[in-house]
């Protein structure tokens, strides 16, 4: 464990960009708390500090473990992981209408978190032993589809449709990824289409049809649930191309938005620093993601490709359907942004996720192990 | 096997790969066109909005309950409370405004300034409160000026108010400004910074159906933060209102009765447990904690001696003294160590082992039997009886009572006390049990500590025939409307093992102790009530016995506490007391009359006129035939009531220097007496 050339083989470019994106989170997330109403909220500052030191740790511990002991304990994390999740459907803790949380001592834990990277890593573990140049079909893909739907339901039911709807996008990425053949891409997108009057019927709560129903026409009702999604738009848009200076945010100032440190905390950064500073985070994303890619490709196995291309997948949902939101291109789900929004379970997962990356990176130039 | 299926190599993962970087970029690319599309090409729209056209979600705060007697009198109310504050970048011109608004209030325009400079920049958009509660008239003069103050507003806020001021302030509680700790905590998840939260007493434990719940309204702003229009409403729902089991009458006569005094008085319905007063004195006043303390005044008050913020009815740990003797006898008669007539002589002192241990009155008592040994309340029966008894008997009948644990009423920091056992001592102190500290435990003193709510349950329960309720302070919840949301109905915690045999025998003692010459109570015998109870003196410094005078002559912190427990009247109770006067010496003299006249005031007996003043020189002003409720007169009439009770237990004093001569011919003297006395009263307590 203790090789070598680990050290050697550092990512620097990984951890540059993990850091800034830590820093930049760092620097809206003190806007966010400071110029809004309640002093109660500047904890949270201090307290995204320490989880992402605890974060970085992880990063670490998980980069210094060889990515090919997934393979091998891949099954048992994810069964570690469904247990978790059955305890929370029995002892969880409720708050605000559901049922997310584990209370193990003094922190509480959000196990779904952490069951996207258990379901990414067992998908990648059996896709890399199936795969072929021709795809995937049926047959094939319902070991997967169950693996998948089991954290699916439970989570759903806790209800958390927000994370249920990330570890199903996340399957569908990394599924295309492997290929799948082309009659069966056909038959499953027509079943998929005739399926979804049958979700809106019997799957969905009432406030979650409300917030779809909001999204399709969002400037009808810009006081009951569209509220969230007209003044982050105000927000947003009134920064402009430089924004209004930071700490200088009105939106922010007032407390319009709700959760202005956690799902929303993208408005701050645009309504302070404009369109020049929220691009150019977007950029820093989409910079990540790409060297991310590299690392698959650079990767000679296909557990590694598969599994660095999984954890890519998971950042980038979770950046664009919470991007996506808080323009008012999606509706609202609560899926918060990597590193930085505030949030304990989040910056974790996306540390552990990070982790990985950089295990398979610095192991690709390894010959043999 | 089909042949068909290749396993791919490097080169198309990245051929795929590609494509995957492709799409992603794509994806990205779109949010960033959206970005530009909200930023750039309506960004100035957007922006306008923001500064004009503010769409705003205020908070409408919902109104605290009330709480009232349980004779509908209102104890606590909400008052409006106008404060002004000012939204810095709205009140432009800054300077003139200021100028302007200190004439109009009188503030002087220097301390404007100094506050407006310490709003940050970031806070300038928001309401920042100038100066709180301001009068009427400067509320008329600002409403009618409002447009002449741009950025100025006048803000209503409900604010607790205690009518009563410093009236059960231990019980009511107050409210105060939440703390950051207690914002963070699981428990007050609806506050928010500023609010107001009950710190203490009922108002702390039924914060959450006082509170009621805040509704919200959407509101147009404009660029000064005015509202131009209301766009929708939640209504607030106002809290539950509170009705007190408390007496108001009652109360503000226990409190008045310990003025300059320290200790406690508790009264309970026998029959239910509800509360009727609950005093503890000093007290404090609850409106002083509205819109924060000072910190000198509050410093004042932790760091007072006789802790004003304690509740000592309910916090107070004190040595239960002689009313122990009322468990001892229970136990005693329960378990055959004697019986009605069994006899112990009392030469006033009691040898065990190499130890004398002596009675409170230096000649003895003689020849007593139980209902006697209560009455005089002889240490030397109680030392003999404990030590047949043993220390965890005494205990198990003890914790049966009611001590040693908490009673469970709704008021903060109860109190445990303590009963000793063997097994406790050798666990705290790590030492074994002496014999000698069963003695002492069996008259209540060594160990044993009890609060006053524990002693009132044990009397209440005594006068009841053996019933332990729960005591209750809140009798019931009701909505604004006058719904009922909670009743509090009596709650049984146990029965006393006590048979209905031992019960008469005990209460014929206690009876006596008032109403019977020599009875250790017979100062505050009343003909219009027959009171029935016990009275404690609770060392606080050493064991040893010490005359009167030696008492009289220690420094106040060491004197002892005095205790009286009661119930009248005695026949059929209708009220339960108990009293502890710290430091006041003897129970009978100093805590017995304050029981008395709680008494008098709950059965509503009218206090007696005024003796003619023949005996008071030539005071004869004009207010005293007229206001017989003057204190001043009061004094007087205690005066000399103590007078009266003087020449009374002067004959006891004389018996006691007699004793040795001739006590044989008092004693049957007194028991004659006694007899006279006894007939009448004895017989209504039969069943």
């Amino acid at each position: 464990m203790f090789d070598k050339r680990i050290y050697e083989n550092i990512d620097w470019g990984l951890i540059g960009l993990t850091l800034l994106l830590c820093f930049t989170g760092l620097i809206v997330l003190y806007s966010a708390v400071h110029a809004g109403s309640s002093t109660s909220h500047q904890v949270f500052f201090k307290k995204q500090l320490i989880w992402l030191a605890c974060g970085l740790c992880c990063m670490i511990i998980v980069s210094l473990i060889s990515y090919k002991n997934l393979e091998k304990w891949g099954i048992w994390i994810y069964i570690f992981c469904i247990c978790l999740l059955i305890a929370v459907y029995f002892f969880g803790k409720k708050a605000g209408g559901s049922q997310r949380w584990l209370e193990l001592g003094p922190v509480t834990v959000q196990p779904s978190e952490i069951v996207k990277v258990a379901v990414i890593i067992i998908l990648a573990r059996y896709f890399s032993k199936k795969v072929t140049r021709q795809g995937f079909v049926l047959k094939t893909l319902m070991t997967p589809f169950i693996l998948v739907m089991i954290p699916f339901l439970l989570i759903a039911k806790q209800p958390d449709l927000g994370t249920s709807m990330l570890i199903l996008l996340i399957s569908v990425f990394m599924t295309l990824f492997v290929k799948i053949a082309r009659r069966t891409f056909i038959y499953m997108t027509v079943s998929g289409a005739a399926f979804i009057p049958f979700v809106w019927m019997f799957l969905l709560q009432d406030y979650q049809k409300q917030r779809i129903l909001t999204f399709l026409s969002p400037d009808s009702d810009t006081r009951g649930a569209g509220y969230h999604i007209f003044q982050s738009k105000i927000a947003i848009g009134s920064g402009m191309i430089t924004g209004k200076g930071y700490l200088e945010g009105t939106q922010n100032a007032l407390s319009f938005l709700p959760e202005q440190h956690t799902d929303f905390i993208l408005t701050v950064l645009a309504e302070e620093w404009g369109f020049i500073g929220s691009s150019f985070l977007l950029v820093v994303y989409l910079a990540f993601m790409v060297w991310g890619l590299n690392i698959a490709a650079g990767c000679r196995d296909s557990f590694g490709t598969i599994l660095a291309v999984g954890i890519v997948s998971m950042l980038f949902c979770q950046v664009f359907i919470n991007v996506g939101m808080i323009m008012g291109l999606m509706p609202v789900v609560g899926v918060p942004l990597p590193l930085v929004s505030y949030g304990g379970s989040s910056v974790l997962t996306s540390m552990i996720g990070i982790g990985i990356l950089m295990s398979i990176s610095i192991r690709r130039q390894f010959s043999n192990d | 096997m089909k042949q068909y299926l290749d396993t791919p190599d490097n080169d198309w993962y990245k051929q795929r790969l590609g494509i995957f970087v492709v799409c992603i970029t794509v994806l990205v690319l779109l949010l960033v066109f959206r970005l530009f599309y909200l930023q750039i090409y309506k960004g100035q729209e957007y922006r306008d909005r923001s500064e004009n056209n503010r769409i705003h979600l205020q908070q409408i705060e919902s109104t605290r309950g009330l709480i009232y007697d349980s004779q509908g009198v209102l104890l606590v109310e909400n008052r409006p409370q106008y404060n002004i504050s000012i939204i810095k970048r709205s009140a432009k011109p800054l300077k003139k405004t200021l100028k302007k608004l200190s004439n109009y209030t009188g503030i002087p325009v220097v301390e404007l300034n100094k506050k407006v400079s310490k709003i940050k920049r970031s806070q300038s958009y928001k309401h920042f409160t100038l100066n709180k509660d301001i009068e009427r008239d400067v509320l008329a003069k600002l409403e009618v000026r409002k447009f002449d103050l741009p950025g100025v507003f006048v803000n209503v806020k409900s604010h607790r108010n205690y009518l009563k001021s410093r009236r059960a302030s231990h019980i009511i509680g107050y409210l105060s400004a939440i703390s950051l700790k207690e914002l963070k905590s699981k428990k007050y998840k609806w506050a928010k910074g500023g609010d107001s939260i009950g710190k203490f007493g009922v108002e702390k434990i039924y914060e959450k159906y006082l509170r009621g719940k805040s509704g919200e309204r959407l509101v147009e702003v404009d660029v000064t933060g005015k509202v131009v229009r209301v766009l929708n409403t939640i209504k607030a729902k106002p809290g539950n209102n509170l009705f007190l089991t408390i007496n108001h009458n009652v109360q503000k006569k226990a409190e008045e009765l310990l003025i300059g005094k320290v200790g406690s008085i508790v009264a309970m319905d026998p029959s239910n447990g509800e509360i009727i007063a609950i005093a503890s004195s000093p007290t404090f006043d609850q409106n002083d904690f509205i819109g924060g303390m000072s910190h000198s005044k509050w410093n004042k008050m932790i760091s007072n001696k006789n802790r004003p913020m304690e509740n000592k009815a309910v916090q107070g740990n004190y040595p239960p003294a002689s009313i122990y003797k009322i468990v001892t006898a229970i136990a005693a008669l329960e378990e055959g160590v004697v019986d009605e007539d069994t006899i112990v002589n009392c030469p006033g002192y009691h040898k065990y082992g190499n130890r004398v241990f002596r009675c409170w009155k230096p000649g003895g008592h003689g020849n007593v039997n139980i209902k006697d040994a209560l009455k005089e309340s002889c240490d030397v029966f109680f030392y003999q009886v404990g030590q047949k008894l043993g220390v965890d008997r005494i205990a198990w009948y003890s914790r049966a009572c009611g001590f040693g644990e908490r009673t469970g009423i709704d008021l903060d920091h109860e109190s445990k006390g303590l009963i000793p056992t063997i097994i406790w001592k050798k666990k705290r102190a790590g030492k074994s049990w002496h014999g000698g500290d069963t003695l002492s435990v069996s008259i209540g003193q060594s160990y044993n500590l009890v609060t006053p709510v524990q002693a009132v349950g044990m009397i209440s329960s005594i006068a009841n025939g053996g019933i332990r309720y729960k005591p209750i302070i809140v009798k019931k919840i009701e909505t604004a409307s006058a719904k009922v949301v909670m009743e509090n109905e009596k709650i049984i915690l146990g029965k006393l093992p006590v048979t209905p045999k031992t019960m008469k025998i005990i209460r014929k003692g206690l009876w006596r102790v008032v109403n019977q010459r020599l009875g250790t109570a017979w100062i505050i015998r009343d003909k219009q009530v027959s009171i029935s109870g016990k009275t404690g003196t609770a060392q606080v410094v050493g064991r040893k016995k010490m005359t009167p005078e030696e008492i009289k002559a220690l420094p106040y912190r060491l004197k002892p506490h005095a205790w009286f427990v009661a119930y009248a009247p005695s026949r059929d109770p209708k009220i339960a007391v108990a009293v502890i006067v710290e430091h006041g010496e003897h129970g009978g003299s100093a805590a017995g009359p304050l029981a008395r006249k709680l008494i008098r005031e709950y059965l509503k007996i009218p206090d007696p006129p005024p003796p003619p003043p023949l005996i008071e020189e030539i005071v004869i002003k004009p207010e005293v035939k007229l206001e017989p409720e003057k204190p001043k007169v009061k004094i007087k009439a205690n005066l000399q009531e103590e007078k009266k009770i003087e020449s009374d237990s002067g004959l006891k004093d004389e018996t006691e220097k007699k004793e040795t001569s001739n006590s044989d011919s008092e004693l049957i003297e007194q028991k004659k007496d006694s007899v006279e006395d006894e007939i009448k009263p004895e017989a209504f307590l039969e069943p």
